[in-house]
């Protein structure tokens, strides 16, 4: 990247302003990335510290090669992303179906808020040792948990989300004699959006970090597995990839997020 | 909250008091397996054994320490961090990036790594608690800084303030709703480290290495015993920081 981009400026004459600026963000964004890693590529050099406590980079390299080459790495992405998947879309459905009910509904909100808000309290982490001796540790624990962790923020802000759809928009709808069905497909949803997407953020952050939780708990496969067998035969290099895949999965879930919410967004845009 | 009519707020009963009555007599009928589900006396009993021997009280004591004192340091850490990068445009284009990518790491992938640099003890633990504090606040003191409004920097300007002013008159007080989310988020996010802390290092005193036990051993009345109390903390951390907030944020109204 950068460097097509130094052969890019260097071989235009005069390159728009806009280029040259996000050029220099670029160049300013890299240095404390190099610094990092220049020190990091010293300390190895001299043995500033034990291998057991911070691998060169070039192990952490060759570790990576090592990993994906023998397609390693990309099993244990692929059981953890498909318990997200799976755990994210339980979830999330309960969370938009409760938050809904619970944001349009004053009735459904009194009856179910205040058990939904104690259960709420307890961190998912909380949950892990219970399901374990309910349900055991097999896939449906990790399932379980990544849900709950999906489902408590999702259906806070859907909630919020359909409690503050404008007043006017819905006498309008009502007006119009819309369905029920109908106020909510056409009126209530695209106005909660916003907030609703914001659950769902954070829902699958949530769900992500689940995920890791309960694979360093109880799993045999899985890029939190990855790191616990890595810590027990103290192997640092592999460790460390281990995180940085989790970084970048979870950097590319809140890209492709990003993009959903601005696709569904377009009409508001294009509308005012 | 209290004009609430009491007919909307026995409501909110009703729910929970039909599953506990469920548990009740399941347990009693001998459904489920009791060791599974045993009966609320029973954790009850157990609650109050482990209260009065001073078990309770001492696990309480110690994840609250490490809790609060890792907030206390890694919130500090935060508000420096998001006040220099909200304030320094070189702070932000240089460090900026590297922060928002680190973020990404999901906050226990930390933990081996934390456990092997700084062993598995109390410092290790208050590392990682730290770290959980630190992220929400720096985010959000940042965001808050760079809200301030440009009226107000300009009116600053006319009146010309020192550099120190400028952040202590104009930049916090503009920051301080947006910090004090910060911290909000940070409170809720200590708690759960505290509680993985206890679960993925030593087990030691501390609520979390209480469920631990429990589950070890198969006595699943610790083990609600220990959720209940988890979530108890939690609640009353989440109120006392709502508290904190609306008294600090007073002026605004």
């Amino acid at each position: 990247m950068i460097a097509t981009g130094l052969l890019a400026s260097a071989v235009r004459s005069g390159p728009p302003a806009w280029l040259r600026r996000s050029f220099g963000r670029a160049a300013l964004a890299i240095v404390l990335p190099l610094a990092v890693l220049l020190v990091w590529t010293a300390s190895a050099r001299w043995g500033w510290l034990p291998q057991q406590i911070l691998p060169s980079p070039i192990e952490v390299w060759q570790s990576f090669v090592d990993l994906a080459g023998s397609g390693e790495l990309l099993h244990h992405t692929d059981v953890s992303l498909l318990r997200v998947v799976y755990g994210f879309a339980a979830g999330a459905g309960a969370g938009l179906l409760l938050g809904t009910a619970m944001g349009l509904s004053p009735t459904v909100e009194d009856y179910v808020k205040p058990l939904f808000t104690a259960l709420a309290q307890v961190p998912t982490l909380g949950w892990i040792p219970l399901l374990m001796l309910l349900v055991g540790i097999d896939e449906t624990l990790k399932i379980v948990i990544i849900a709950k962790a999906a489902f408590v923020p999702i259906t806070i802000n859907t909630a919020a989300g359909m409690r503050a759809v404008p007043r006017g928009l819905v006498e309008v709808a009502e007006s119009f004699r819309f369905s029920r069905f109908q106020l909510l497909r056409k009126v209530a949803f695209p106005a909660a959006v916003p907030q609703i997407f914001t659950g769902i953020r954070y829902g699958l952050t949530h769900a992500w970090m689940a995920l890791v939780g309960v694979e360093l708990l109880a799993s045999s496969e899985g890029l939190g597995y990855l790191l616990v067998w890595s810590r027990q035969m103290f192997w640092l290099d592999q460790m460390i990839v281990g995180m940085l895949v989790i970084g970048l999965v979870g950097l590319l879930m809140d890209a492709i997020l990003g993009l959903v919410e601005a696709r569904l967004q377009r009409w508001r845009v294009a509308g005012l | 909250m209290s004009t609430m009519p009491t007919r909307r707020r026995l409501r909110g009963l009703v729910l929970p008091g039909l599953l506990l009555m469920l548990w009740e007599i399941t347990s009693h009928l001998g459904w489920i397996d009791p060791r599974l589900l045993p009966p609320i006396e029973a954790v009850v009993h157990t609650a109050v054994g482990q209260a009065s021997s001073g078990h309770l009280g001492a696990d309480l004591a110690a994840s609250l320490l490490r809790d609060l004192t890792g907030f206390g340091i890694g919130g500090a850490a935060g508000l420096a961090f998001g006040t220099l990068l909200g304030l320094s445009g070189l702070a932000r284009g240089l460090i900026g990036p590297s922060f928002d990518a680190g973020k990404q790491i999901a906050l226990f992938a930390w933990i081996p790594l934390i456990s092997i640099w700084f062993g598995i003890g109390e410092t290790a633990k208050i590392v990682f608690v730290a770290l959980a504090a630190f992220t929400p606040v720096a985010l959000n003191t940042f965001e808050g800084v760079r809200s301030a409004s440009v009226k107000l920097i300009e009116i600053g300007t006319v009146l010309t303030f020192s550099r120190r002013q400028f952040v202590t008159r104009i930049f916090l007080p503009s920051a301080l709703p947006s910090i004090l989310v910060g911290l909000q988020l940070a409170l809720i996010n200590c708690w759960l480290a505290t509680i993985a802390t206890e679960y993925f290092m030593t087990v030691g005193p501390g609520i979390g290495g209480l469920i631990i036990e429990g589950r070890e051993r198969f006595q699943m009345d610790l083990v609600v015993l220990g959720i209940l109390v988890l979530g108890l903390v939690g609640f009353l951390l989440n109120r006392g920081g709502v508290a904190i907030e609306a008294r600090l944020l007073r002026w605004q109204a």
